[in-house]
């Protein structure tokens, strides 16, 4: 521990964007702060939202074009731009990310927002993402405890040993 | 490596105070270690000890979602039994090594 004077005592994540691994960066960063006891906020913007509405958040998906770093599941070599026009290998690779996961003990996000929320995290949507995307605050999962503004979000993360931080 | 004595006993531990010789863990330990951590032990406590001792004896990975299906304790439940940091907590009670997991 490099610095025990300063601890961090709470966490405000920004999540927007809705890739597997966005959503996920977002949920094992509050999660794994509740675990250590710390306080945490995950608020979900912009297409973040793909995490928090309930007809959604089943099976989120990655990004096989325009991700470099995309691999050949068992080839190890980069996925050529055009495979990922291919019907359905968008699905079809992201049902086996989300399949290594569970092997890893990785939870579905709903049942990952069920251990968070039992810690003690809380989970925010934001009012403007909302209005663009049209949603409703009644199709969002009933992890959510609230739908902020973005001035209302800075009032959550107020407090010594706080820190911001958008994934 | 370090040493501690708890309830009349020595025992070894990591530089962080978790166990390294989980056999070297009895009941009157953990009651001592978890004063330490604030913690009064009951008979809900003890069952989650015992079952993270066996996960961890089975070479399991412990995580906060493997606590939650164990049919012991539920993850809230659990939360309250050990508040603050409850993996890292109850590990260090139940005499078995810090977990290394993330989630």
């Amino acid at each position: 521990m490099s610095d025990n004077k300063h601890p961090i005592k709470k966490v405000n994540i920004i999540c927007a964007k809705g890739n597997i691994e966005d959503i996920y960066a977002s949920l094992v960063m509050g999660n794994g702060a509740v675990m250590e006891g710390i306080e945490a906020n995950l608020f979900f913007t912009f297409f973040g939202l793909e995490g928090i509405v309930k007809k959604w958040m089943k099976k989120p998906h990655t990004a096989v074009i325009g991700n470099p770093a995309m691999r050949m599941p068992g080839l190890g070599t980069r996925m050529p731009t055009l495979l990922g026009v291919i019907p359905g290998l968008e699905s079809m690779v992201s049902g086996m990310m989300r399949k290594q996961m569970d092997e890893l003990d990785v939870p579905p996000i709903d049942e990952f927002l069920d251990l968070y929320t039992a810690g003690g995290g809380k989970v925010y949507a934001c009012k403007l993402a909302m209005d663009m995307f049209k949603i409703k605050e009644e199709e969002l999962t009933d992890h959510v405890s609230g739908v902020l503004t973005i001035g209302e979000f800075y009032e959550h993360a107020g407090g010594e040993g706080s820190q911001i931080i958008f994934t | 490596m370090a040493t501690k004595t708890y309830a009349g006993e020595t025992v070894n531990v990591n530089e962080e105070g978790y166990f390294t010789e989980p056999s070297q863990w009895n009941k009157e330990i953990a009651k001592e270690i978890a004063k330490e951590e604030g913690i009064d032990l009951n008979d809900q406590h003890f069952q989650v000890l015992e079952m993270l001792r066996e996960k961890n004896e089975a070479g399991e990975n412990l995580s906060i979602r493997g606590i939650n299906k164990s049919g012991v304790v539920d993850v809230k439940t659990f939360y309250q039994l050990f508040p603050g940091a409850p993996l890292k907590k109850a590990t260090k009670i139940a005499g078995i090594p810090k977990p290394a997991s993330c989630v």
